[in-house]
């Protein structure tokens, strides 16, 4: 079975900073690939140039079959990709149902005439995206917060609540910027087995995040980013005893070079 | 307010009875203010415009969170378009149903102009170059009688011709019924009417995959985008919608007042009609209209009421009266902004945002 995502010699530089060189992996369908990597080695600008929030100055990347090279990130997420941010960004005022609902907008085609006459095919697509919008929060766990303001919801369920907007556009690859970052034990626990929930139900999963217990729990394989290059690759127990990556973490100062980390 | 209260007006019958008064108080209107003066059924139809208007920015400012200072440049264009297109000032004489339509989309079209280079700005940067736009179109209609006569310049385009449908003109008085039909209570009707398909379209499209849309990017356009709403889509269909119904306003105002010059569209009407849907309530339908017609009504009732006043207290006139409208009308519009900042009835969208703002803000840092 061929890969998903396969990124080839994505590099992005910033002015003279070189973020991200000659990265590549491929992600294969149905795992949940980790990506890790000290602050500043990478990992949101890859997250970028994947969304195309930014264009990558060399390199790119094929998503089942399909280059994404040059495409807005609205075509992106119609390609299948979606995203949830690492400082959460929900449509903090619209209620949680109206955040899923919102998510539906690609998968769905009613334009301003359909709005104004509301035929019979707009109503059904209404009720359709209502429908699939309270079976996604019914699926991460939040059903009895629909009508609540998204902003009002408790810190873990705001999480959950991007995760169930981003699986409301249908996504083949669901893409997680440190979905675990501020959480406490028990939520990170929750989100751990929802994660696995999601991947049993047939979704791959890319996740970047410096929890690592749920790094190590979670993930398939892992790809470690250190100033803006590959360094290591691979399953998590193995990533764990890689020396470059025990050097880019704890600083070259162990590895008698004298950098600074 | 008690539960029981609420629960006997929500009352299917006492709802339905309710729209029956309200109708027919909107029906009889133009008899009882034509007791009082044509004068009011004139400043009736003027306020109904006003909605339309405040209705058109609400698209705009209140669901896709766009801050336009230039509205009124699409009034003008609308009102300009059925000048030129049913007036002697090019001999021609188009009937007003069909380019009252053509003000709506050439408005529209003015407004994807606008809106195509301003795509990347927002709030107070958005502000400045829709207010620059919304000068630029003013100062064309002034000078745009140069080398060819198009607009007339300042002195504006007169003897525009009013609404005809078969044989009813509504520049004449028909007796129907008994009842005299002025001009200005035809005009009246006919407004009531596009009232209630301009109401019905707007809240059609609030409840919409279009309205969720606008709400999206006004609430954060970076995840609107990773949804993958296509941004630059659904902010130019705001400002196209918002704008044609700008221009059907203006089209009507033509051919209401029978002449148009650039005086009509200056900023300050701009400021006015924003100012009313800030007022009303940003974002709800009806807000927006009670917005609309309080700063269309009470500003004329000032005026009626301020000079007859100082006469009647000081024998004489003490101030000048505009200037004591003035007054008021801006003391008025900085108490209800102290005291109800979402508007006088806001949406529930802006009443989360403000109660936000004020405490719920620590708990949503990570």
């Amino acid at each position: 079975m061929s890969a998903l995502l396969e990124a080839s010699a994505v590099s992005k530089s910033f002015g003279g900073v070189k973020a991200l060189t000659d990265v590549g992996f491929a992600i294969d369908r149905g795992e949940i690939y980790g990506l890790i990597g000290p602050n500043g080695a990478g990992k949101t600008t890859l997250f970028n140039l994947l969304t195309g929030i930014y264009a990558s100055d060399k390199g790119g990347f094929v998503f089942d079959g399909a280059g994404l090279s040059g495409l807005k990130q609205h075509e992106v997420a119609a390609h299948g990709i979606a995203r949830t941010f690492q400082n959460i960004r929900l449509f903090a005022n619209l209620s949680a149902l109206e955040n899923v609902m919102i998510g539906r907008h690609v998968r769905t085609r009613a334009g301003v005439i359909g709005a104004v006459l509301r035929d019979r095919a707009t109503r059904a697509e209404e009720a359709g995206i209502e429908r699939r919008a309270a079976e996604l929060l019914e699926y991460v766990g939040i059903r009895g917060r629909a009508n609540d303001p998204a902003g009002s919801l408790a810190y873990g369920d705001q999480r959950r609540l991007e995760i169930a907007r981003a699986l409301a556009t249908d996504p083949k690859l669901l893409a997680l910027d440190e979905p675990a970052a501020g959480m406490n034990a028990s939520e990170t626990l929750a989100l751990r087995s929802l994660l696995e929930h999601i991947r049993k139900d047939g979704m791959t999963l890319l996740l970047i995040e410096h929890d690592m217990r749920l790094v190590m729990n979670v993930c398939d394989r892992v790809l470690v980013l250190d100033h803006g290059e590959r360094i290591a690759e691979g399953p998590p127990a193995g990533i764990q005893r890689d020396p470059r990556v025990i050097e880019a973490y704890l600083g070259g100062a162990i590895a008698g070079e004298g950098a600074a980390a | 307010m008690s539960k029981t209260l609420m629960q006997w007006k929500r009352h299917p019958a006492v709802v339905k009875a309710g729209m029956a008064v309200i109708a027919l108080a909107l029906l009889a209107l133009p008899f009882a203010l034509a007791g009082i003066g044509t004068t009011w059924v004139r400043i009736a139809n003027l306020a109904i415009l006003y909605v339309f208007l405040s209705l058109g920015l609400n698209i705009v400012v209140g669901f896709a969170g766009l801050l336009d200072l230039g509205y009124v440049a699409f009034y003008a264009v609308g009102a300009y378009t059925y000048a030129l297109l049913a007036s002697p000032h090019f001999n021609i004489h188009w009937p007003f149903w069909a380019v009252l339509p053509m003000g709506a989309a050439v408005a529209a079209l003015f407004g994807v102009l606008l809106g195509a280079p301003t795509l990347k700005l927002r709030g107070d940067y958005l502000a400045i170059v829709t207010l620059g736009f919304g000068e630029i179109v003013r100062i064309f209609l002034n000078n745009l009688s140069q080398p060819v006569n198009i607009t007339n310049g300042p002195q504006g385009i007169a003897r525009i011709d009013a609404f005809r449908l078969g044989s009813i003109d509504f520049s004449r008085t028909d007796t129907f019924l008994g009842l005299g039909f002025s001009g200005p209570v035809k005009y009246y009707y006919f407004l009531l009417v596009v009232l209630l398909a301009v109401i019905f379209v707007n809240v059609r499209l609030q409840n919409s995959r279009i309205g969720r849309a606008w709400e999206a990017i006004r609430e954060d356009e970076v995840a609107a985008r990773a949804m993958g709403i296509d941004t630059v889509r659904i902010k130019l269909l705001a400002f196209a919608m918002g704008a044609s119904f700008g221009g059907v306003a203006g089209g009507m105002f033509s051919a209401i007042q029978g002449f148009v010059s650039p005086e009509s569209f200056v900023l300050v009407e701009s400021i006015m009609v924003l100012s009313m849907v800030v007022l009303g309530g940003m974002g709800n339908i009806g807000g927006v209209i009670v917005g609309a017609l309080l700063l269309s009504f009470v500003p004329e009732i000032l005026r009626f009421t301020v000079e007859p006043a100082q006469q009647q207290l000081f024998g004489r006139t003490l101030v000048e009266p505009e200037v004591v409208r003035m007054l008021i009308f801006g003391f008025a519009l900085v108490l209800v902004m102290i005291l109800r900042p979402g508007g006088l009835w806001p949406s529930a969208v802006r009443k989360r945002e403000l109660a936000a703002r004020g405490g719920a803000l620590a708990d949503r840092a990570p």
